[in-house]
């Protein structure tokens, strides 16, 4: 299992490059960098000089391969760069915005499942019934939200009218700032995750298997417990492996309505001042989660279905 | 002919399955299983012999229902029966084995555990016990290493093992009528003939009576005494094996024997399946009216229906 | 019965919101832009402003009406884009195999990785706000699906009779692509992608919303939704209305999009029955 888990992670590092390509060339290649848009914010023409002085101090008056090397060097020693706002580490700018991310996703995350995979499975026991229909629209519905507009909804009626819960920001200790951005970030996963589950229990309830588990005059739980709930979830686990990992870049909208201190507004923010180290590094931490998630998701995989081959 | 007849174990009277109350797809079909006998049911797919099978488990799927007729066991009619009565009967005084092996059993539990649950569920065995029980069964279906084989998952098992292991569980209970619902259609010929016979010896042994559905008539000819043959959802023969293979007296057994593949024929017709059997002696013949059933109960008729 | 519904509710939906967005011109009662008038600034619902006015006295309706052209826009031309790169990558892909597949397939595994919206929120930061940065932003970043779609099914199409019949018959490959097999995989490609302009729709909303789209004054359902975010306790009708099109909107493609692989889909029909 170990080294399943370890070759996995050798598996990621090709992606990673590649992204770490992909963004790197979108911000040097097309014209428009962090000096430009400073001179466009200061309204006043940039001294020349202070110009080819910042250019040098960033090292953006290489050639752009080798900052290419640079920056992958540095990011082989865990260095994100500095700052051009701030003059940080990039890291170290990173760093604190990570856990509050981390527990957002995981709440969202959290609240979809707890909510929509029982949905879905009730659906599934009885289709074509009212429960069924109404769950499946209100899962199609869930899939049309904007997040965004949601998240104002909930923060108009639960924290203006009715005062039960902050409107926005964040607390380290407390629940109850991350209601709402939780809900408003988590409807549409719990929205997908009903379908999927209705869908994959349909399916397993319809296999041979289970035709078999009931010649064998199992009860009704038991069937379901013993013989269906598993095979349903090496079907749920792609889609909520997927949602999970890309929750974290799902995210930036619902943090920045909520002015949640995570990565998605630090890139929302970086974006905003061009302040580029920011932007990649955070772009790398989001795809970094999708990565680490999906792994952890396959590790799930060979633990629960036999027919996988972990060696 | 032996005059000396118990009470059937199954009998079958006037059943009718429909999609919904009115389409019938099976029609007044009456039959009895003795104790111990082996009874085959031979027909075409979608003749419904495989319905018939199904609706005696309870196992129909939802469109399909049973609209009338009894289905009498031990005496008792199971439609009557509540849900929980019926259950407990289905594993355990009755049982039934299905074509694919393959996907007939979870692939995500060992064969060990899906043989010992029948235990647990029916016999109210402990795990572990029941788990000793598994492997006796897996001995007893001739399976190899059995102790190792009931660890192993269904995907690590070839397809006559699987089927073997579905015996296993089928007659873990020691049931009184066991439905093998073409038990070896799926398996390689090579192996078809030993599960055959692992199901024939087995049986013989516990005493249990079996419902043999194929559409095999080779199958038929060497596993049963008693034969039903059916077409479009009825029963329209009932022989002796022998009888019928020597005197079809129904014209749609006439095209099922004729379509059946000989020793040394290679035309390619020759090995065709019964599904596609001779379509000229078929439509010709099943166009006029079937004769009706004289004898149904040639074999016993000291029994009273 | 749900076949149906599905089909004919999302048609209805998404026939209304183009008719909307093409007659906005006509039916709208105010400019979207110009007619602002703070004497009547945050008015409710009237029967002169039918949803009410915003901060600056400029009617809702109106707003909300002209805001469907820039959605669909999106909608429209980004998901074409789309289908056009993951079909033309996913059957080539799929037909030829060897080096090039193993790199569309690289490439397909890392769009997957990053999410769509932080992808198009960097394209977006590098060309700056408005129309065509946004149709490029969300037209090259949400391909991945259909690239594995049309891979897949062109891996199952290409080794069956009627492509080899073709080959034997000495048609030229990107002939054999266009008539043997593009045809066949029409179907679901069309149905991801009318799922594609509903998370389009969405997604030019959210960046609208960050202030990367499309900039004010020019009316967007998103930048409306950040105008009146501010005004939410006084004049919720703002915020409202603007999420409300984009949900109609993006429920009309989603439901279209169901109803469309359900009977593209006949395994699935089966089984719902």
């Amino acid at each position: 299992m170990l080294r399943f888990i370890f070759r996995r992670t050798l598996q990621m590092i090709p992606t990673l490059l590649a992204v770490v390509l992909i963004i790197f060339v979108i911000f040097s290649v097309i014209p428009g960098s962090f000096i430009s848009s400073l001179m466009a914010e200061g309204r006043n023409a940039m001294n020349a000089d202070v110009v080819a002085h910042l250019n040098s101090e960033f090292g953006l008056d290489k050639p752009l391969l080798v900052r290419l090397g640079d920056y992958l060097w540095g990011l082989a020693h865990f260095d994100l760069g500095i700052s051009y706002r701030t003059r940080e580490p990039v890291w170290n700018v990173i760093e604190p915005r990570l856990w509050p991310s981390i527990k957002l996703a995981l709440t969202a995350m959290g609240f979809a499942v707890v909510v929509g995979v029982p949905l879905g499975f009730l659906a599934a026991l009885k289709p074509g019934s009212l429960f069924d229909t109404g769950t499946m629209m209100m899962a199609v519905s869930g899939l049309s939200l904007p997040e965004f507009w949601l998240g104002l909804l909930l923060m108009y009626v639960f924290a203006l009218q009715l005062g039960w819960l902050p409107s926005f920001g964040y607390h380290p200790g407390s629940i109850k700032h991350i209601v709402l951005p939780a809900i408003a970030l988590g409807v549409s996963p719990m929205a997908l995750l009903a379908r999927t589950t209705r869908a994959g229990v349909l399916d397993v309830m319809n296999a041979d298997f289970v035709r078999t588990a009931r010649a064998k005059g199992l009860t009704e739980p038991r069937l379901v417990f013993a013989h269906v709930t598993r095979n349903v979830l090496v079907l749920v686990l792609t889609t909520l492996g997927l949602q999970f990992g890309s929750l974290m870049g799902q995210a930036i909208v619902i943090e920045a309505l909520f002015s949640w201190p995570g990565i998605g507004s630090l890139l929302v923010d970086s974006v905003s001042t061009r302040d580029i180290p920011v932007v990649q590094g955070t772009v790398i931490v989001i795809v970094l989660w999708f990565l680490v998630i999906n792994m952890l998701v396959d590790v799930a995989y060979a633990a629960i279905d036999p027919r996988i081959k972990v060696a | 002919m032996s005059r000396i007849c118990p009470d059937p174990v199954l009998s079958i009277r006037n059943l009718r399955i429909g999609v919904g109350k009115h389409n019938a797809i099976l029609h007044n079909v009456s039959f009895d299983i003795l104790p111990g006998e082996t009874y085959g049911l031979v027909g075409e797919s979608g003749s419904g012999k495989s319905i018939t099978g199904l609706s005696v488990m309870g196992l129909l799927k939802r469109p399909l229902q049973v609209t009338s007729g009894e289905v009498m066991f031990q005496g008792q009619d199971v439609l009557k029966l509540g849900n929980r009565a019926r259950r407990r009967l289905r594993g355990d005084r009755m049982s039934m084995i299905f074509q694919e092996p393959m996907t007939a059993l979870n692939p995500l539990v060992t064969v060990g555990r899906q043989i010992a649950e029948m235990l647990v569920v029916h016999r109210g065995m402990s795990w572990p016990q029941a788990r000793r029980k598994a492997v006796e069964g897996l001995e007893n279906v001739r399976v190899p290493s059995p102790e190792e084989r009931a660890r192993s998952y269904p995907h690590q098992l070839s397809g006559g093992m699987r089927q073997r292991v579905m015996i296993a569980i089928a007659l873990a209970c020691r049931p009184d009528l066991l439905i093998a619902d073409e038990p070896t259609t799926a398996l390689d010929v090579t192996v078809q003939a030993g599960v055959l016979e692992l199901i024939a010896e087995l049986c013989k042994a516990e005493g249990t009576a079996v419902l043999l559905v194929s559409h095999d008539l080779g199958v038929i000819a060497n596993m049963c005494r008693r034969v039903g043959v059916m077409d479009r959802g009825r029963l329209v023969e009932e022989q002796d094996a022998k009888a019928l293979f020597e005197n079809p007296l129904h014209p749609y057994t006439r095209g099922l024997l004729a379509a059946r593949p000989r020793l040394g024929s290679r035309t390619l017709a020759g090995r065709g399946r019964l599904t596609e059997l001779d379509q000229v002696v078929a439509s010709e013949d099943r166009g006029r009216d079937a004769p009706t059933l004289t004898t149904p109960r040639e074999a016993c008729p000291e029994v009273t229906a | 019965m749900r076949l149906r519904f599905n089909l004919v509710f999302g048609l209805t939906l998404a026939v209304i919101v183009v008719v909307a967005a093409i007659c906005a011109g006509w039916i709208a009662p105010y400019d979207p832009i110009l007619d602002a008038d703070l004497m009547v600034s945050e008015m409710p619902p009237s029967w002169e402003h039918l949803l009410g006015t915003d901060a600056q006295g400029r009617d809702v309706f109106s707003r909300v009406l002209y805001g469907a052209q820039v959605s669909l826009t999106v909608g429209l031309v980004s998901q074409m884009i789309n289908s056009t790169i993951g079909t033309v990558l996913g059957v080539s892909a799929g037909y030829f195999g060897g080096w090039w597949d193993d790199l569309v397939n690289g490439l397909t595994n890392v769009m997957l990785a990053i999410p769509s919206l932080v992808f198009a929120l960097a394209i977006m930061a590098v060309l700056g706000p408005g129309l065509p940065s946004l149709l490029i932003a969300l037209g090259l970043t949400n391909w991945s699906w259909t690239c594995r779609i049309a891979r897949s099914s062109t891996l199952s199409f290409k080794n069956q009779a009627f492509v080899q019949a073709a080959k034997v018959a000495g048609f030229s490959d990107a002939n054999i692509m266009r008539t043997q097999i593009l045809p066949n995989i029409l179907g679901p490609v069309l149905v991801i992608a009318t799922l594609g302009i509903g998370s389009a729709v969405l997604a030019e909303a959210a960046l609208s919303f960050l202030g990367v789209g499309i900039s004010p004054p020019q009316p967007s359902w998103g930048n409306m939704l950040t105008d009146s975010r501010e005004l939410i306790r006084t004049a919720p009708w703002a915020s409202v209305f603007p999420g409300l099109a984009i949900f109609v909107t993006v429920l009309g493609f989603n439901l279209l999009g169901d109803g469309l692989r359900d009977m593209l889909d006949p395994h699935m029909r089966t089984r719902k029955a």
